[in-house]
């Protein structure tokens, strides 16, 4: 039996009626079209289909949508404002941050989450919070690079950041 | 993957809640964190006709030292666990596991109660429990049952809960004397399962162990309490032979089996190494 719920996904509240056996990775990419989040392992490991559940990065592929209901949802399409890229997708374009772009959404979702509570965070710290994230082609080096050249900016200017 | 269909409730309260799993029983799962749960739902190895999600219910998340105890509510994440600095100081076998437990993304979600309840031998949490003498408290349309961990595990994925009980809590008992705690966990990657994890609990006074607690995850059917290894350490300083002895009665405790993670003489091997290196940490942090 269908359900309904609302969900706000990067400001916007949607309501939707939904089986509860829909995961919320699929109500972002089918029911919304929001085809940003990726799904890659399907069996809760690689990370790239995190979003940002009240803010904090949960795996979308291991959430049922109805679980959100009444919830705010952050997905990567939510990072640009205004037609200005968010400074940590910024950081991933100057530093080379991607090769593919498979695992880059769900990268710089815990990003955001990671630099919206600590600003300047050690390298060791970065390591910390994307290792629930893997990516197949970079060895990460160049990930760490452009969350710390994004964590500079957005301390120099903390309003693009938000 | 989709999991196969399901009524799903939404129970506001306790109460609402285990009468749902007194009517429904064996149809019925609980959903907290999901981690473990809904995974197997999509591999279809779960075929639960109802879920019963817990997390809208008030209280759950009680995280707090009363009368003696300190209450792990149902909806506690392993990352409340993680950022709590207050357990870092009175329960720094919690704070040494938490980290360790899979990813930062499914420790978000994953419950620390949940995982017990899900009863996998690699769980790390069981072990954690076991070497803090902890107790589960269920509860029913029958009323509130409280079983020690120890007696909590009936073998891999199982549990010795009814179809109609919810775990509200987990009650580990405050420590009586200064705590030393750590979690040792080979892995071969985060989000890893255990090659072996080993969870020692210390209690110390004037040098001489009170209370001592010791448990292994990944070599048995279950998580096990070494307890012939325990057993040693009571009342005793650790000195070398102390420390030694309890490490080779926790490998002789371990039943391990050989896998693609290692062999069981290897597995055993471990155990005996992370005994003796978390017992001279306990006494080296003593000295400190």
């Amino acid at each position: 039996m269908e359900r309904t719920i609302t969900v706000t996904v990067n400001g916007k509240t949607h309501t939707a009626s939904v089986e509860p056996r829909l995961l919320l990775v699929h109500f972002l990419r089918e029911v919304l079209n929001l085809t940003g989040t990726h799904i890659g392992c399907d069996t809760t490991s690689c990370g790239a289909c995190t979003v940002l559940l009240d803010g904090v990065p949960i795996k979308s592929c291991t959430f049922f949508a109805v679980q959100a209901d009444g919830r705010r949802i952050t997905t990567v399409e939510g990072l640009a404002r205004d037609g200005e890229l968010h400074p940590i997708q910024q950081g991933f374009k100057e530093e080379h941050g991607l090769q593919c772009g498979f695992c880059t959404p769900g990268m710089m979702l815990v990003a955001k989450a990671l630099l919206d509570e600590n600003p300047n965070p050690t390298e060791e710290e970065i390591r910390w919070a994307i290792s629930g994230n893997l990516c197949r082609c970079t060895g990460y080096q160049n990930i760490v690079k452009s969350i710390q050249w994004a964590a500079r900016r957005m301390r120099e200017a903390p309003a693009a950041g938000r | 993957m989709y999991p196969a269909r399901f009524a799903y409730d939404v129970p506001g309260s306790v109460q609402e809640a285990v009468d749902l799993l007194g009517r429904y029983r064996e149809e019925a799962k609980v959903l907290a964190g999901g981690q473990s749960l809904i995974p197997l739902m999509k591999f279809r190895l779960a075929k639960p006709a109802r879920l019963v999600d817990i997390n809208r219910i008030p209280g759950l998340n009680v995280l707090e030292e009363e009368s003696g105890v300190l209450r792990i509510g149902a909806l506690v994440r392993h990352r409340d666990v993680e950022r709590s600095a207050f357990l870092r100081d009175r329960y720094p076998l919690l704070a040494s596991a938490a980290p360790q437990i899979a990813d930062p993304l499914v420790r978000n979600l994953g419950t620390v109660v949940g995982s017990v309840c899900h009863a996998d031998p690699q769980g790390d949490w069981g072990s954690v429990m076991l070497a803090l003498d902890a107790e589960v408290v269920a509860q029913s349309t029958r009323g509130e049952r409280r079983i020690p961990v120890s007696r909590f595990f009936a073998g891999p994925l199982t549990t010795v809960l009814e179809p109609d009980e919810l775990v509200t809590e987990l009650r580990v008992p405050q420590p009586l004397a200064r705590p030393f705690g750590t979690y040792l966990k080979l892995e071969r990657k985060v989000g890893d399962y255990a090659t072996v994890g080993v969870a020692v609990h210390l209690e110390l006074e004037d040098g001489v162990v009170r209370r001592a607690g010791i448990g292994l995850t990944s070599v048995g059917p279950t998580n096990l309490k070494a307890q012939d290894a325990e057993a040693v350490l009571i009342g005793k300083a650790l000195d070398d032979d102390v420390i030694l002895e309890a490490a080779r009665r926790a490998a002789s405790a371990a039943d391990p089996t050989s896998d693609v993670r290692g062999s069981a003489q290897y597995k055993r091997e471990v155990v005996r190494v992370f005994v003796t290196r978390a017992l001279r940490q306990a006494r080296a942090a003593r000295a400190a």
